[in-house]
């Protein structure tokens, strides 16, 4: 029984199908990646989970998502429910405010206002994100000034700051070079430990590296999920292997 | 080889067109100011205007326009970011959407000498307050109200890019998303936009020939107040902008000078309205700068 599970989910943009009949569920304390060709539906799945995607107008959902027992999409408060689980974006969106401001944001928004307890949420999550010793001279800068890698960084700290316990991440490296690559792939391994992580990639090896569990999908259906190891050696099913293996996709 | 020459022959032609445009803007410029040099002198700017007699100065037309312009912009802009924002962040597409922008562009193309009658109409006679900076400034905000929303409808889509969805994830809401978030980051572009109105209004006649009236007397700027017409605060008092004296001093001036004053008072409007322009690129510029972090 997983942290978060979703019951015969149905997605559709309009009349066109985006998830099919998904039973998928999510271990808690533990990366699962969500990996499969382009517009298979592992974003669109990824943004069920804290209801982004209640921003398109045209989006239906049939089915359950639960969190912790609980279906999110009947009576859940919206905001609570973003609170506890974050989202870190594909393309590093700071806020064109400075470092400080980026991460106190999401406190302050939840009524955190005294000035020490920022300070000390704000330190807390930067070296949780292992980016303190790298901005602690200039909080007060731009964190538009950062580096690609940098930003995605401070976006996984800002996340941190409101005390989520899950991560939700769609595709987080995909926008930055190899070196900061390896270091965003590091720091979620500590994550882990903390946080239940849920990571869309592209990138096959990545999600081999990182991952404790693999969901394949495909054509908006989960075809396999499973241990990393066993998705990636012992495939059960056809498609997932011809995937793996690089036959397609 | 023959498409090379075509290449470099074309070339030649589009640097010749994008100079003679160029040319004739400072040839246009450079002619007004030098006609109106002789006026550039502070006596001119800040002196009274005389009704009868030469060496008159543009004193009170200068604050006429220029608080005619400020009254205007305090209507204007929070009507025109909000509706931008509506149109940018709430608005669905569907059939009100598209008559909300139906309306915008038809006010767009509105001739100003049609805003300046149905303002005579509406802001003059049917509320009795007859020719008062109000009643102008009502008009003009028509007149500016579409490029307002439209720039602040720009503006707010392209800060929210992004940054919306980070925000609506941490567990904001849509409000304070856009008031913390997406109209700070916003606001520069807003900005460069209300200046650049601004240098419109400031150089706008025709809405104003029939609403804000042709009179400018004697200002006590004592006497500070928002209603009474002694006032040169007032907004019920009538009020003769810089661009409406030229049009007068041309067609019915009684100054022996007129030709003079009139070249000196478009001297100094070309120079407010190029001032308004490069203020919006500097400004917008500095705030970019201080956003980014690049400086």
């Amino acid at each position: 029984m997983g942290i978060m599970e979703t019951k015969n989910l149905n997605l559709f943009y309009g009349t066109s199908q985006a998830l099919i009949n998904i039973n998928l569920d999510v271990p808690k304390n533990a990366v699962t990646a969500l990996i499969g060709p382009s517009g298979c539906g592992k974003s669109t799945f990824l943004r069920t989970l804290n209801r982004m995607n209640d921003l398109i107008d045209s989006v239906k959902i049939e089915g359950e998502v639960l969190f912790e027992n609980i279906d999110i999409y009947k009576d859940y408060d919206v905001i609570k429910l973003r609170k506890r689980v974050g989202m870190v974006f594909q393309k590093p969106n700071p806020f064109p405010m400075s470092i400080y401001d980026n991460i106190a944001y999401g406190p302050r928004i939840h009524g955190t206002k005294n000035k020490a307890k920022l300070d000390e949420i704000v330190e807390k999550s930067l070296k949780e994100a292992v980016l303190w010793e790298e901005v602690k001279d200039r909080l007060k800068k731009s964190a538009m000034g950062l580096s690609g890698g940098q930003q995605q960084r401070l976006c996984i700290a800002r996340v941190l700051a409101v005390e989520p316990e899950v991560l939700l991440m769609d595709e987080p490296t995909s926008a930055l070079d190899p070196i900061s690559t390896l270091k965003i792939e590091e720091l979620m391994d500590i994550l882990k430990k903390k946080y239940t992580v849920i990571i869309v990639t592209h990138n096959m090896q990545q999600a081999g590296r990182i991952s404790d569990f693999t969901a394949f999908f495909l054509n908006g259906e989960v075809v396999e999920r499973n241990k990393t190891e066993d998705i990636f050696y012992k495939p059960r099913d056809k498609r997932t292997e011809d995937y793996i293996t690089g036959r397609f996709g | 080889m023959k498409a090379k020459f075509i290449d470099k022959i074309a070339t030649i032609i589009l640097y010749i067109i994008a100079f003679l445009i160029v040319a004739l803007l400072v040839s246009f410029i450079l002619y007004i100011i030098y006609q109106g040099r002789s006026s550039l002198n502070l006596n001119f700017l800040f002196g009274k205007n005389k009704f009868n007699q030469a060496g008159g100065g543009i004193g009170p037309q200068l604050f006429n326009s220029f608080y005619l312009l400020i009254i205007s912009l305090i209507i204007a802009v929070p009507i025109g970011v909000g509706a931008g924002i509506y149109l940018a962040e709430y608005a669905k597409e569907g059939l009100l959407l598209n008559i909300i922008r139906l309306c915008i562009e038809t006010m767009a193309s509105l001739p100003s000498i049609v805003v300046g009658l149905f303002g005579m109409l509406v802001f003059v006679q049917f509320t009795h307050w007859g020719y008062t900076i109000i009643s102008g400034a009502l008009a003009i905000t028509i007149i500016n109200l579409p490029a307002m929303t439209r720039v602040s409808e720009n503006a707010v889509r392209v800060a929210s890019q992004g940054v919306k969805e980070a925000s609506l994830a941490l567990g904001a809401t849509r409000f304070q998303t856009i008031r913390k978030v997406v109209l700070p980051s916003a606001i520069p572009q807003i900005l460069t936009g209300v200046i650049l109105a601004a240098g419109r209004i400031f150089g706008e006649a025709a809405a104003l020939l029939y609403t804000a009236g042709m009179s400018a007397g004697s200002m006590n700027f004592h006497h500070i107040s928002l209603i009474d017409k002694a006032s040169p605060f007032s907004l019920f008092r009538s009020a003769e902008t810089l661009s409406i004296y030229i049009w007068q001093l041309n067609s019915e001036g009684t100054v022996p000078d007129a030709g003079k004053i009139a070249a000196g008072a478009s001297a100094v409007l070309i120079i407010m309205v190029l001032i308004f322009n490069f203020g919006a690129r500097f400004i917008g510029k500095k705030i970019y700068e201080s956003y980014t972090g690049s400086k």
